[in-house]
């Protein structure tokens, strides 16, 4: 397979910031735009780049997990906040919110809502990761041939 | 206890990703999803019975109140429909995991998939029954649609993608369409809260106020698949592993049903109904489904094609616009759901023993398999509503609701096409349970896999008795529905529940 290597390089470097970014919209999403769906939605972006690149088997290998594993731990984050709050009496989806005080950093706010968030983000990433991961096995090595050739 | 409202849409998700992450132990998939509809059918049925008590019950998500925040609602209509629909779940899944013992593809055993997609529509179809709000009824369609995309193909065969495809494309239009409705009532009212838009529609111009109901039954009719938009129907269904169409064909168009009801009810006040347009519209549904279920041949389709007629007889309860008329909707629509769903498992069960569901190839099935007689008999007759089964206890009230308000023409109609409904179910009676195996028969398979079909029988047996008890207990289903009815027709309790007024 023919490599570009400033597509690659591009990659490499877009791939971290798109990932840092991704974590900063999942985190800002209580008070900003942002949020678990559109933060999932840019790291989903990366991990395409990556596929694009051509090593997604090397992402999900470092993770050593299986694709569907975040769409499970997501889903079990996002509907075990939603019901929670039942068991302590109050409304489904009801949210709390509590202040820390950590060291270095300041007052940091926890909300319940950034679990919530951070499930929806978990399933984004896994639905992803499994499309990809479908459409990796269809793709068989072009070693021949030049780019845009269809294979016969 | 107002907890147990949200249960329904929670508990199968939860479920789902356990499923999801214990994929490749299939008896712990089966004993979760098993698990999760038997206490949701329980708590679903102490919710009926505190509704049914206390009144209209509202949760407030997030405890944001109501115009505002989203409503979770459990009045009379959407409880009794919720509490049959996960009964025939209920059902279908155990008569699935049985049809898992075969090798088909798509089928239970052969996917990891299953399990958590089931779940995942079983969630989609409780938010449909219990949401109180039209922009959250857009995404339980959406749940819904995404686990039913994936269930009808997932066996991968070449016929089931092409069906499945129709299914999409006609599905994508149905919610781009809805997508444009929300968009235009939210734009003229300002609210998507459906208790909350029955005032504030009513102070609509005439116009704009009718073309928002019109727009809305053909988003719903496509689901419920009304004449002239059931093409979509017999072609995309009867391809699907059996236990995935029963589900489809006995739940998902009456969801559209329920929608209809509810829509047209609690958002519109009495004078702004489309009385008329629905009786219409109910008389040409009948007549074209009946019609295009005489000339099938093969029994799922000849059964899809019912769907479609059947339907009719709901909208023609609705159109009518009164208690009596909404109140045989709804025992109609509980009836439907459990008769379609039983003939099409027993449909399964045939083409499973018999290698074949064209009525062609099928014979004698009377004298070898006399239990699934009975059990494709009693579900038959019911459907062209002979008495003293669940759907005479339907058709009768339709029936008479219909004399009330002197809509003969309709009632003339849903006559003829019970006699032509009777007509084509003897069809199937006599080409797959009476007379002689036909040539070309004999080579097929003999019936195999005895714990397996003794799994999927007794499901289909449990469904079955769930519609005789229907007609047994007919009187005080008749009373529930005529209450939950009258709510509707005049929606003041549910507003006010809604509201907190």
């Amino acid at each position: 397979m023919r490599r570009s290597l400033i597509f690659d390089s591009t990659v490499r470097l877009v791939f971290d910031l798109a990932m840092v970014l991704s974590a900063y919209m999942l985190f800002a999403g209580h008070n900003q735009p942002g949020g678990g769906f559109v933060g999932g939605l840019v790291a989903g972006a990366a991990i395409a780049l990556r596929f694009l690149m051509g090593d997604l088997r090397d992402v999900i290998g470092v993770v050593r997990f299986k694709p569907w594993t975040p769409l499970a731990v997501g889903l079990a984050l996002a509907a075990g906040t939603s019901i929670w709050t039942v068991a302590t009496g109050s409304e489904p989806l009801d949210h709390g919110a509590r202040e820390f005080d950590v060291w270095g950093i300041g007052a940091v706010k926890v909300t319940t809502a950034t679990v919530f968030d951070a499930g929806v983000y978990c399933i984004v990433v896994g639905l992803v990761l499994m499309i990809l991961e479908a459409f990796a096995d269809e793709i068989e090595p072009a070693d021949d041939g030049e780019p845009g050739e269809v294979r016969r | 206890m107002n907890a147990l409202i949200g249960l329904p849409i929670i508990l199968p998700l939860l479920g789902a990703a356990a499923s999801i992450a214990l994929g490749a132990h299939r008896p712990l998939q089966r004993l979760i999803s098993i698990g999760v509809l038997a206490t949701l059918t329980a708590t679903t049925a102490v919710t009926l019975v505190r509704v049914d008590r206390n009144g209209i019950t509202a949760v407030q998500v997030g405890g944001w109140e109501a115009p505002t925040g989203i409503s979770l609602v459990a009045d009379r209509l959407s409880v009794v429909l919720l509490l049959t629909a996960l009964v025939t779940l209920f059902a279908v899944l155990v008569y699935a995991v049985g049809q898992g013992s075969f090798d088909q593809p798509g089928s239970e055993a052969r996917h990891v998939g299953f399990h958590p997609l089931y779940l995942i529509l079983t969630a989609g179809v409780s938010f449909a029954f219990l949401t109180g709000d039209l922009f959250n009824l857009f995404v339980a369609f959406e749940v819904m649609l995404m686990a039913s995309y994936a269930l009808l193909t997932l066996g991968g065969r070449a016929d089931q993608v092409r069906s499945g495809m129709t299914y999409v494309v006609i599905s994508l239009i149905a919610s781009t369409l809805f997508l444009a409705a929300l968009a235009y009532v939210y734009a003229a009212t300002g609210t998507v809260n459906m208790a909350d838009l029955h005032d504030k529609i009513a102070a609509l111009p005439a116009g704009l106020r009718s073309s928002l109901a019109v727009l809305l039954i053909v988003v719903f009719g496509i689901k419920a698949a009304i004449f002239p938009l059931f093409f979509w129907l017999p072609d995309s269904y009867p391809t699907a592993p059996t236990a995935i169409t029963a589900v489809f064909a006995g739940l998902l168009t009456k969801i559209g049903v329920y929608t209809m009801i509810r829509t047209q009810t609690v958002m519109f006040t009495p004078a702004t109904r489309p009385g008329t347009l629905l009786l219409v519209v109910a008389g040409a549904t009948m007549v074209v489904g009946v019609l295009g279920a005489v000339a099938q041949n093969e029994i799922k389709r000849l059964l899809s094609f019912h769907i479609v007629s059947q339907i009719g007889y709901m909208v023609m309860g609705l159109g009518l616009f009164t208690v009596a008329g909404v109140a045989g909707a709804i025992i109609f629509t509980v009836h439907q759901i459990l008769v379609k769903t039983s003939l099409f498992l027993v449909g399964g069960i045939i083409e499973e023993k018999a290698g074949t569901g064209r009525l062609a190839r099928l014979g004698g099935l009377a004298r070898t398999e006399p239990l699934l007689a009975v059990l494709f008999l009693l579900p038959a007759l019911s459907l062209a509503g002979i008495p003293p089964l669940s759907g005479f206890v339907g058709k009768l009230a339709l029936v008479d609701a219909g004399l009330d308000d002197r809509a003969y023409v309709v009632v003339g109609v849903s006559l003829v096409v019970s006699l032509l409904t009777l007509y084509s179910m003897t069809k199937i009676w006599a080409g797959a349970f009476w007379g002689t195996r036909s040539e070309g028969a004999s080579d097929l398979p003999p019936a195999k896999g005895t714990t397996g079909t003794a799994i999927m029988t007794s499901a289909t047996a449990a469904l079955v008795s769930v519609t005789v008890a229907i007609a047994v207990f007919a009187g005080p289903l008749h009373e529930l529905s005529t209450r939950a009815a009258a709510d509707l027709v005049d929606p003041t309790p549910y507003i006010e529940a809604v509201l907190g007024r």
